[in-house]
């Protein structure tokens, strides 16, 4: 039996509750959230370190406490949802099927969707590590849901390969509970993860950080009794004679998050190469008509306070859309250059006239630098940074002239400048 | 005078703080109020926020995610995790509700941070 909803939103995580509020608070009544847990909050659930909302609620919670105030957003506002409920395919057309416990299976028709399914990490598998098979290899965010959610200890001692922000969250997490983590092996010369993070999970607690190192070699029989790691070259290809033996009982891996998209391909969503996530224009609308991503199924985020503003204004374009009031125009692209590696959104309709957040990565570490957006070979906007990085994403807040003045161009880049001095 | 990176945010600023005169730090490089604080009592008494987790009994879930109410001592952050060894917790539990009063001694308590209902 076919179901029809004016919109649905995939996922009951940080992205979709805030979709679904500011969704409901520009109008649209008929919203049903699809999330596959038996609890909303998505992944902060399992993130209970501190430093979640300083942006959004002008304090700093735990990731419990933050998801609980957009729950209760949520709840307080009677919006549809179903948990234990897995989405298995939608279609250009907007079908949604998906299936849990009671209701067997279920299809729907939307007006709109929002992709809201967050990502995943990158798994072993993904990294081409050579050795045994043995257990004590987990994800950091396994070993996280071990821990925090279902109270299992996975080891003693450890190393984690990834200086990702879950993997630092981790050191210090296990070291809490007792565990021995005897170094963070870092593949790159620097770390992806924040600079708070190395300071308070690590250097708090004497954990060795090796940049330029990664793990070439798992030892064990049935239990991993150790790993061999070594320095790698500019290549990041390992330097032979530099190997080193650690004693460990598990090996965590923080090697990154991949926005997960399978549903996304179902419906013929266009992917970007670089982020992982959708091409998008400024409504976070993907070149499927209706089909709209938010969160770190659209590219992936430090800060969940971004997560929520970005999916916020996800949910009321998504209204507008539903309401027939969203704009179809002629679209300026923006491309990514000279040490900028994404922007997102990469279209931007020419038509509206709200001021535009353009978020970008950079592809390295860069000192002494000017933001800059070109349109047309005129500077619209420059920002001098003493330091980006790859770790960090940056934001640039166009004011409405900037916008006017990005919309009438025919070709717009983001790049990187060296600051003449 | 030391080189820090600052933690109340994920701004992650640099801070020089001038910490020749105890009486008298100076802290430069933050971008806010919160960062001269935490230049100041980094180099006279550095505290930290304390998150674990406890056990829940008849929960709809296995474990209540706690934290410390305001941020201690850093020295006393093993004894703080020390003090919630053993400790259970009955359902319902809400957001706010103190898990382990006065926790080693800092005169702070650990409280929840996640609700957790009844079974």
């Amino acid at each position: 039996m076919m179901s029809v909803k004016n919109l649905i939103i995939i996922g009951g995580g940080p992205a979709g509750l805030a979709a679904a509020k500011s969704a409901y608070d520009a109008g649209e009544r008929d919203i049903l959230i699809l999330e596959r847990e038996d609890k909303l909050g998505g992944i902060l659930n399992q993130c209970i370190h501190n430093g979640f909302g300083l942006h959004t609620f002008k304090e700093e919670l735990t990731g419990p406490e933050y998801a609980a105030r957009y729950v209760d957003e949520v709840l307080a506002r009677n919006i549809e949802y179903k948990l234990g409920t897995t989405v298995l395919s939608i279609d250009r057309k907007k079908r949604v099927t998906c299936a849990n416990e009671t209701d067997g299976l279920l299809v729907y028709e939307a007006k709109a969707i929002i992709l809201a399914c967050g990502c995943r990490e990158r798994p072993r598998g993904a990294i081409n590590i050579a050795g045994c098979r043995a257990a004590g290899i987990f994800s950091a965010g396994t070993a996280q849901k071990l821990i925090n959610i279902d109270g299992f200890m996975p080891g003693k001692e450890v190393v984690i390969l990834g200086s990702g922000d879950i993997g630092l969250i981790m050191a210090r997490r296990m070291t809490f509970q007792g565990a021995k983590v005897k170094a963070v092996v870092e593949l790159m010369p620097y770390s992806s993860g924040l600079n708070r993070n190395i300071v308070q999970c690590l250097n708090d607690f004497d954990i060795p950080l090796m940049f330029s190192h990664t793990v070439v070699e798992i030892k064990g029989k049935g239990r991993v009794s150790s790993v061999v790691i070594a320095q790698v070259d500019e290549k990041l290809n390992p330097i032979k004679g530099t190997e080193q033996e650690i004693a460990c009982d598990t090996l965590l891996l923080s090697v990154g998050l991949l926005p997960e998209n399978e549903l996304s391909k179902m419906a013929d969503v266009r992917l970007s190469p670089v982020t992982g996530g959708a091409v998008v224009d400024d409504d976070m609308m993907t070149e499927t008509d209706g089909i709209f991503a938010c969160g770190n199924v659209l590219h992936v985020h430090d800060l969940v306070d971004f997560v929520s503003e970005e999916s916020e204004w996800a949910g009321k374009r998504a209204a507008a859309y539903v309401r027939g009031e969203k704009t179809v125009s002629d679209k300026v692209q923006v491309d990514a250059k000279d040490g900028v590696r994404y922007v997102v959104p990469q279209y931007v309709n020419r038509t509206g006239d709200e001021p535009l957040k353009l978020k970008m990565r950079v592809g390295n570490v860069f000192k002494d630098v000017r933001l800059c957006v070109i349109g047309d070979g005129e500077e619209i906007y420059s920002r001098k940074c003493r330091v980006v990085t790859p770790g960090e994403m940056e934001t640039v807040n166009l004011n409405e002239k900037q916008t006017r003045a990005l919309k009438n161009c025919r070709q717009v880049t983001v790049c990187l400048k060296a600051v003449e001095r | 005078m030391k080189e820090m990176i600052c933690i109340c945010c994920p701004m992650g600023c640099r801070l020089t703080v001038d910490d020749s005169d105890l009486n008298n730090v100076k802290v430069s490089g933050n971008t806010c109020p919160r960062g001269e604080k935490y230049g100041k009592e980094e180099v006279v008494c550095p505290k930290r926020m304390v998150t674990s987790v406890v056990r829940v009994k008849d929960g709809d879930v296995a474990m209540v995610s706690v934290k410390t109410k305001e941020a201690i001592e850093k020295s006393k952050i093993f004894d703080a995790l020390d003090a919630l060894k053993g400790v259970v917790v009955k359902a319902p539990v809400s957001i706010g509700d103190t898990v382990v009063e006065n926790v080693a001694g800092t005169g702070v308590d650990f409280i929840a941070t996640k609700n957790v209902g009844r079974i």
